[in-house]
């Protein structure tokens, strides 16, 4: 069995309401660690809108998304949280002293004694174009990733997409791949301009051909895909392939978390309104992921839901110690937590 | 109030007494037009409020900007009269405008 990282609180998702519960955590001594599928902290706040603005975070007349994440990131850092990114939590067991155990799909394992789900509108995944029949053809011919290039060596390579991954992919697999082709809805694209130049280098110098079109059609036998039908502005184009990488963004998905015995109510997970908890004692859920009477997706009340459900996670944790309500303001045992005071 | 006209995909038409200023997007939602799901909540950032301007009301309505032209690469379907519905301020001129809900959502 992999050695388990512990710790304290397991919380899945790092977006701005699991970054703050390890503000309201730590004030209560409880150590945290984050696993989040996104490679930096913020979720939704840094991969949908970073530079766009938030008005309704209390004493921020307007702060950016990212603006936001960097400074959950400056208050917290005082408590040391870990973070584990590119994961998603898989498997969740309890352990025989009333923890938990949880799992990373590359096989990570952490104990926790408290787990707060924090995972928003769920984990960030792939999106599936609208190709009818795609299903048939996912993972043998398909893939919405690329683990090993050696994988694409003289196939018949068909790339779909206009932003960065399209570009880059098309850049690195084109001199292992039988022939190269990107598609595109339009000729501009959102990649990096560098990207773009050398992609159109490699166009004009015949090593790539470029469509400018959408995917209608897969044909093929088996999961192995033969050719695709485009359809470009003017006409429909047939392009013999043999392997498909589309690259249409990220969708939001519950994942695994649904299948880990919680109650769930169309992929919200129903939590009481004075400790967040789920309806498995120990497992917590806060913010946008969770459901309750009068509940607003807001990024301040999943603020809110944090500090309540760290109360009840410290008597989880530390059933023996008196929880004594305290002002940051006043106190100077939290000030000595929060380094702010020798 | 300017008055806009929905049709969804299955052929239903709402017809909704809109504020100007609000994007054409809101009125959706507040009227419950099925096939318009606004997950990112009216920021451009998902695609998911993608609809099909009334060919009559193009030039009226006007052109993406580049942002939203990014957006719409992940949408369904996209057509020269593609927009997304939270980039479309209601104002006087788009009095008795006309879009479509397309098949579905990215």
């Amino acid at each position: 069995m992999t050695q388990a990282t512990k710790t304290d609180v397991l919380i899945v998702g790092a977006g701005p309401v699991g970054l703050f519960a390890v503000f309201e955590l730590g004030l209560l001594d409880l150590k945290c660690h984050l696993i989040d599928i996104l490679d930096r902290p913020g979720g939704q706040c840094a991969e949908l809108y970073p530079e766009k603005p938030i008005y309704d975070i209390p004493a921020w007349p307007v702060i950016s998304g990212q603006g936001l994440v960097d400074r959950l990131m400056e208050q917290i850092s005082p408590f040391d949280p870990q973070f584990t990114f590119n994961r998603i939590v898989a498997g969740l067991e309890r352990l025989p002293d009333g923890g938990f155990r949880v799992t990373t799909d590359e096989g990570e394992a952490f104990e926790a004694k408290v787990v707060v789900i924090a995972a928003g509108g769920g984990s960030f995944q792939p999106k599936r174009p609208p190709i009818p029949g795609i299903e048939a053809y996912e993972g043998k011919s398909v893939f919405y990733a690329v683990r090993r290039m050696e994988e694409f060596r003289g196939e018949n390579l068909l790339i779909v997409g206009g932003g960065d991954s399209a570009l880059d992919w098309t850049l690195n697999l084109q001199p292992v791949a039988r022939r190269l082709t990107l598609v595109h809805r339009r000729p501009e694209f959102r990649a990096a301009p560098d990207s773009v130049n050398k992609m159109l280098a490699l166009k004009e110098a015949g090593k790539i051909d470029f469509q400018v079109g959408q995917v209608r059609a897969l044909s093929g036998e088996n999961g192995m895909l033969k050719s695709a039908m485009v359809k470009g502005p003017d006409d429909e184009v047939e392009i013999a392939c043999t392997r498909l990488l589309p690259f249409f963004g990220l969708t939001m998905k519950l994942g695994p978390v649904a299948e880990w015995g919680i109650n769930l109510n169309e992929n919200l997970i129903p939590v009481d309104t004075e400790k967040f908890e789920t309806s498995e004692p120990g497992i917590f859920a806060i913010g946008d992921i969770n459901h309750y009477p009068g509940k607003l997706k807001l990024i301040l009340s999943g603020f809110h839901e944090a500090a309540l459900m760290a109360q009840a996670a410290k008597r989880i944790v530390h059933p023996n110690e008196k929880v004594v309500f305290q002002y940051t303001t006043s106190s100077t045992s939290l000030q000595k937590k929060l380094g702010v005071v020798g | 109030m300017t008055k806009l006209t929905f049709i969804a995909f299955d052929g239903a038409t709402f017809e909704v007494e809109a504020e100007n200023g609000s994007t054409v997007m809101e009125n959706a939602i507040r009227n419950g037009v099925p096939g318009i799901e606004a997950e990112c909540g009216g920021a451009c950032a998902c695609a998911t409020c993608h609809v099909y301007v009334d060919e009559e009301w193009t030039d009226v309505v006007g052109q993406p900007e580049a942002m939203e032209e990014d957006m719409l690469d992940f949408a369904y379907e996209v057509q020269p009269n593609s927009r997304l519905s939270c980039q479309i301020r209601v104002r006087d001129e788009l009095d008795g405008l006309v879009v479509r809900v397309p098949e579905r959502q990215a």
